[in-house]
C-alpha cells in the first residue's frame, strides 16, 4: 500500500471501541490507519513521514451523526451539502448521515444516489443519505428498503415524522430483517401531538401555548418495542426526549431486543424553560422537556441505555424563525456544538470519556454498519484531534452552517476541535485561527 | 397581566373610575392624547373590543386607525413582521394589536418604537379584560380581596381567563375554575386556582360567577360531545346559579352564545347580570391604560435622519 504517510504524534489515543487510552502516536498511509500505540514516537520515523504534534490533546475516531437535516435538495438557502460538510468537518464530524426530508424526499434510488454523488463532489466529509422508510413519507406505502440499502442507504426513517400506522410499522420492521436493515423511527405519536408546539406543562400553560405531552413519544416507543419483539426487526429511536421512553426502552434493552436510542445536546443540555419569552430558536422536536425528564435522560446516557448522541442538525433561516411561537420553524442547529454539547455530560460527571465518545462513534458506526468509528490498523483514516478542555463561547457569528438557528449563542463551554482527518487528509485544522 | 403588582392594578382602576364618570358626561372629550397616533391593528375580527378601544382613544384626543389584516392560515406571521416594520415607519404613539398567536403581540412590541397594548394573543393573555372585570367588581362589590370568583368554560382557549387568574389572585380573590378536563389547560392548578369539574360544588358560596364562551371556533377536535350536554351540565341556568350566593353578579366578557354556555333568562336579569356594565368599564378602563401610557410616550419629534 503506498500514499501520504502522516505520523500524529503526542497524543492522548482515546479508543472507545478497544477501550484504548493511552499517551501515544498513530500512523496514516493515503487514507488507511497503518499503525498506533504508545510505542509510536517521533524517533524512529522514516523521512519521508509527515509529522503532527498533538499537544497531549485527545486523538480519538472522528465522530459520526446519524441525525443530520440538510437544505439540499430543495431548500439550499437553508444549507447545501457543501455547508453542511464545512460545518461538519468544523464540528469533529468525519461522517454525517443525512435524512430523507428533502425536496424532493429521498425515498429512491435515483435520489439516493444523488445526494451521494452531490456530498461527495462538494463536501470534505462523508456524507451518507438515510433513505425514507415510506414513499412521500405518506407513513403507508414501503419504499424499495433493499436496492436503496445497495444504493448506499445506510437506514431508514421518515425523518421527522413517526411511521403511525402499527400494520406498517409491522411490515417494515418485518421485511426490513430480512436484510438486517435499521429502521429508525421518529418516535412520537403524531395525534396527541398534532396541535403541540412544545413541551405540555406549565410553562405551556402559562404561555398560553399547546403542548406536546411527554405520553406522545412513551406511547410510540412502547408500541414499536412491542412490534420489534413480534418481528424481530433493528429498531432505533431517532430522539428520545423523555423519563419514561428511556424506562420502557431500558427494560426492551435487559430483555434483549435489538433496539437502540439516540438524543440530542438540546434534549439533555437544556429544559423547556429555555422557551422563556417565546423564544422560537428554543423550538424544536421532541421539545425540550422538564427538568425531570432532562435528569432521566442523562440517567439513560450515562448507563447507555442511550447509546447514541446525535445533533439532529436542523438549518432554518431567520424567516423561519421570526414569528410567532406556533408559527416558526422547528429545529436547532448542531453539528458545530455537538461536541462540547456532549463534552459537559463528561464534565458534569455523568459519563467518562471514552464511554461518552463511543456514542458519537463506534456505537453508530456499528448501528450503521460502517468500517470506521474506530482506530484500528486497516480501518478508514477518519480521526478527531481536540482539546477536552479548552473553554470558549459558542458564537454563532463563527459557525460554518448557512442557518444560525441555535439557542446556544453565548454558551460557555469546555472542548475544542482542534484537527479532523477523514480518509487521511485533513479537512479542518485549527492551528492559525484564532 | 403577568408581572403588574397590586399597586399597580389599583392605580389604573382608580384612573379609570375618573373616565367612567367622564364618560357619562356630554362633553366625553379630553385632549390628552392630541396630536397622538393611534392605530388598533386586528389580525383577528372583533368589534367589542376594537370599537371600546377606538373610542376610548377617540375620547382621549387621539387620531384613531383601525387596520384589520386578513389572515391566511400560512402567511400569518410574515404578514405580522412586515405589517409591524411598515406601520412603524408612519410613527404611531400607541399600536393596539390583536392576533391568534399567543405570544405574537409580544414579538410585535420588539420591532416597534412606540407603546404597544395587548387587546389579546391567542390563548395567552388579554390584559384590558381582566382590568375591566375587575373595575366592574370593585365599583359593584367594593373590594376584589377576599372574594371568591368562580370561572367557568372553556378555560384552556381562553385567554380573558387566564389574565383575570392572575389578576385575581395578585389582589387576594379566590379563584376557582370550572369546566370538563378536556377543557382545562394541564397543571392549571399550578396559577393558583381551585379546580372543580361540578358546577354545583364550584359555584357553591361564590360572589361573581364567570362565564367563558365557548370558543368553538378554537376547537379542532371535540372537547366536549354535544352543545345539550354541554349545557346540560355546565350551562349557567338559575338552578345552578342558585349555588352561588345569593347576590353573586354573573360576568361574561362576550360575545355571548346564549343557550350553550348560558342561559338567556339569567344573562338578561338586571339584578344579576352586570354583562353591560363591563362593557362601559372596558371603554373606562382602556382610557386609563392609554392614559398612563401616554406618559411614557417620548415628546421628542422624530430625528429626521432615519
Amino acid at each position: 500500500m503506498s500514499g501520504r504517510r502522516v505520523a500524529y504524534l503526542n497524543a492522548r489515543l482515546l479508543d472507545p471501541a478497544s477501550g484504548l487510552d493511552t499517551p501515544g502516536g498513530l500512523l496514516t498511509e493515503g487514507g488507511l490507519i497503518a499503525d498506533l500505540g504508545p510505542e509510536l514516537a517521533g524517533a524512529d520515523l522514516a523521512d519521508d513521514i509527515e509529522t503532527v504534534d498533538c499537544g497531549g490533546r485527545v486523538l480519538c475516531p472522528g465522530l459520526i451523526d446519524m441525525r443530520v437535516f440538510s437544505g439540499e435538495p430543495g431548500a439550499e438557502h437553508k444549507e447545501t451539502l457543501a455547508s453542511l460538510g464545512q460545518a461538519a468537518a468544523a464540528g469533529g464530524i468525519t461522517t454525517a448521515v443525512t435524512m430523507p426530508n428533502t425536496e424532493p424526499v429521498i425515498d429512491n434510488v435515483a435520489l439516493v444516489e444523488y445526494v451521494a454523488r452531490r456530498a461527495r463532489e462538494t463536501a470534505p466529509v462523508r456524507i451518507l443519505p438515510m433513505a425514507a422508510i415510506s414513499q412521500g413519507l405518506d407513513g403507508r406505502a414501503m419504499t424499495e428498503l433493499g436496492l436503496m440499502a445497495e444504493a448506499g442507504a445506510v437506514a431508514f426513517s421518515d425523518g421527522t415524522r413517526a411511521v403511525a400506522d402499527a400494520l406498517v410499522m409491522r411490515r417494515v420492521l418485518s421485511y426490513a430483517s430480512t436484510f438486517g436493515l435499521l429502521v429508525v423511527q421518529y418516535p412520537e405519536e403524531p395525534a396527541l401531538a398534532r396541535d403541540g408546539v412544545m413541551n405540555e406543562s406549565e410553562v405551556a400553560m402559562r404561555l398560553g401555548l399547546p403542548g406536546i405531552p411527554a405520553c406522545a413519544e412513551t406511547v410510540m416507543v412502547e408500541r414499536d418495542i412491542r412490534l420489534v419483539e413480534l418481528t424481530g426487526g433493528r429498531y432505533h429511536a431517532a430522539l428520545v426526549s423523555t423519563g419514561a421512553a428511556v424506562g420502557a426502552l431500558r427494560a426492551a434493552k435487559a430483555d434483549g431486543l435489538p433496539v437502540s436510542a439516540a438524543a440530542a445536546p438540546q434534549n439533555f443540555a437544556l429544559n423547556e424553560t429555555a422557551v422563556g419569552d417565546y423564544r422560537t430558536f428554543a423550538k424544536t422536536d421532541p421539545p425540550l422537556r422538564g427538568e425531570d425528564d432532562r435528569r432521566a435522560l442523562v440517567a439513560g446516557l450515562a448507563d447507555g441505555t442511550v447509546d447514541v448522541i446525535c445533533s439532529s442538525h436542523t438549518p432554518e433561516d431567520a424567516e423561519s424563525k421570526r414569528l410567532p411561537f406556533e408559527q416558526a420553524a422547528s429545529g436547532i442547529i448542531g453539528l458545530e456544538t455537538l461536541l462540547p454539547l456532549a463534552l459537559e455530560l463528561y464534565h458534569n460527571g455523568h459519563l467518562g470519556l471514552s464511554a461518552l465518545l463511543a456514542t458519537m462513534t463506534i456505537n453508530p458506526a456499528r448501528h450503521l454498519g460502517l468500517p470506521t468509528g474506530r482506530l484500528t490498523a486497516g480501518a478508514p483514516a477518519d480521526l478527531l484531534l481536540f482539546d477536552p478542555d479548552l473553554p470558549w463561547r459558542i458564537d454563532e457569528d463563527g459557525f460554518r452552517s448557512k442557518s444560525k438557528n441555535s439557542p446556544f449563542d453565548g454558551r460557555p463551554v469546555q472542548g475544542r476541535v482542534w484537527r479532523t482527518v477523514v480518509d487521511g487528509a485533513c479537512v479542518h485544522d485549527r492551528t492559525g485561527e484564532a | 397581566m403577568e408581572g403588574l403588582s397590586p399597586a399597580e392594578i389599583i392605580a389604573i382602576l382608580d384612573l379609570a373610575e375618573d373616565y367612567v364618570a367622564q364618560n357619562r358626561q356630554i362633553d366625553k372629550k379630553q385632549s390628552l392624547l392630541r396630536g397622538r397616533t393611534q392605530i388598533n391593528l386586528f389580525f383577528e375580527s372583533s368589534t367589542r373590543t376594537r370599537t371600546s378601544f377606538e373610542l376610548a382613544g377617540k375620547r382621549l384626543g387621539a387620531d384613531v386607525i383601525n387596520m384589520s389584516v386578513a389572515t391566511s392560515a400560512i402567511k400569518k406571521g410574515e404578514t405580522l413582521i412586515d405589517t409591524a416594520m411598515t406601520l412603524n415607519a408612519m410613527h404611531p404613539d400607541v399600536l393596539v394589536v390583536r392576533h391568534p398567536d399567543s405570544g405574537a403581540v409580544n414579538l410585535l412590541s420588539r420591532k416597534v418604537d412606540g407603546s404597544v397594548i395587548n387587546a389579546g394573543d391567542g390563548s395567552h393573555e388579554h390584559p384590558t379584560q381582566a382590568l375591566l372585570d375587575a373595575l366592574t367588581i370593585r365599583r359593584r362589590l367594593g373590594r376584589l380581596n377576599g372574594l371568591t370568583v368562580a370561572i367557568c368554560g372553556d378555560i384552556m382557549h381562553s385567554r380573558v381567563a387566564r389574565s383575570n387568574i392572575l389578576l385575581l389572585n395578585t389582589m387576594g380573590a379566590r379563584v376557582r375554575v370550572i369546566a370538563p378536563p378536556t377543557l382545562l389547560p394541564v397543571e392549571v392548578e399550578r396559577l393558583g386556582v381551585e379546580v372543580h369539574h361540578d358546577m354545583r360544588s364550584g359555584l357553591a358560596d361564590c360572589d361573581i360567577v364567570m362565564m367563558l364562551r365557548l370558543q368553538t371556533e378554537r376547537m379542532k377536535g371535540a372537547f366536549v360531545p354535544s352543545i345539550r350536554e354541554y349545557f346540560h351540565f355546565y350551562g349557567l341556568d338559575r338552578d345552578k346559579l342558585a349555588c352561588a350566593r345569593p347576590d353573586a353578579l354573573v360576568m361574561h366578557p362576550g360575545p355571548m352564545n346564549r343557550g350553550i354556555e348560558i342561559d338567556p333568562d339569567v344573562a338578561d336579569d338586571i339584578h344579576r347580570s352586570v354583562i353591560r356594565e363591563q362593557v362601559e368599564m372596558g371603554v373606562a378602563v382602556r382610557m386609563a391604560v392609554l392614559d398612563l401610557l401616554s406618559r411614557h410616550l417620548s415628546n421628542r419629534p422624530v430625528a429626521l435622519a432615519q
